[in-house]
């Protein structure tokens, strides 16, 4: 079988668009989930702290904590997982402080962001690119 | 139900008045994602715990909805204010239904 030239490179744009899009279908959800949790609201730069290693070497396993002064909720997701969503954490009448750590699966090296709902209604969110030397989704 | 899960909780047994305790929490719960695949490439389908609640005489501390993403046995640790003496109640949920509960009491001196 025969390419032509024009026909190599359709075939190349094709496959370069291929690897892209589950990237871009990824991000999309991301900006939708935070739009879903913040009702369209503006999101603000400050606010909210995540602190997450800089190089998790198994990413079945990576300690993260996030914080917000005055904090009713915070969300977390991983920009580069199948599934962005992480864990959303609601803080009571009773919580002692507006902070949470656990710890989390990420597929391989990306952003891990935190959204806050903080006391006066308003949006901040943080992010912080984490590097995974082993990937957590089993694949 | 899931089988081995066991919940492990780490509180203090008194504190004083408005007081702000650390509270340490363990699950243990394999937490199937649901993109894992055996070995003749069927998908595990999803098994996790999807939430965890956390109370102190009736009043909530915190409240997390959990998504696949967490980790093999859940881990928290958070900060609760014990105004008076009570008891935590820690409870799991799930996704086939079950409920997993502790609870911790606590004294004020």
């Amino acid at each position: 079988m025969e390419f032509t030239r024009r026909e190599t490179l359709a075939m190349g744009a094709g496959a370069a668009l291929l690897t892209v899009l589950p990237f871009r279908a990824n991000a999309a959800s991301v900006d939708e989930l935070i739009n879903e949790f913040t009702g369209g609201a503006a999101v603000a730069d400050s606010g909210v702290d995540l602190i997450a290693p800089e190089i998790a070497e198994n990413g079945n396993t990576v300690p993260i904590e996030v914080a917000a002064e005055g904090a009713s909720a915070i969300m977390v997701l991983a920009a580069g997982n199948p599934t962005p969503p992480v864990a959303t954490f609601n803080f009571g009448p009773r919580a002692g402080s507006h902070a949470a750590s656990t710890r989390i699966r990420l597929a391989g090296t990306q952003d891990v962001i935190a959204v806050a709902r903080l006391a006066d209604g308003s949006y901040a969110r943080t992010s912080k690119t984490v590097k995974v030397t082993i990937g957590g989704c089993g694949g | 139900m899931a089988s081995g899960v066991k919940p492990r909780v780490k509180a203090p047994s008194s504190a004083t008045a408005g007081e702000v305790v650390t509270i340490k929490t363990l699950i243990s719960h394999k937490m199937e994602s649901g993109q894992r695949k055996d070995s003749s490439g069927n998908v595990i389908p999803r098994s996790i715990i999807n939430r965890f609640t956390c109370d102190y005489n009736g009043e909530n501390v915190i409240d997390v909805k959990m998504e696949p993403a967490i980790s093999t046995n859940p881990y928290f640790e958070f900060e609760a204010k014990i105004p008076e003496t009570g008891e935590f109640k820690f409870t799991w949920y799930d996704d086939d239904g079950d409920v997993y509960e502790d609870s911790k009491a606590v004294t004020v001196g």
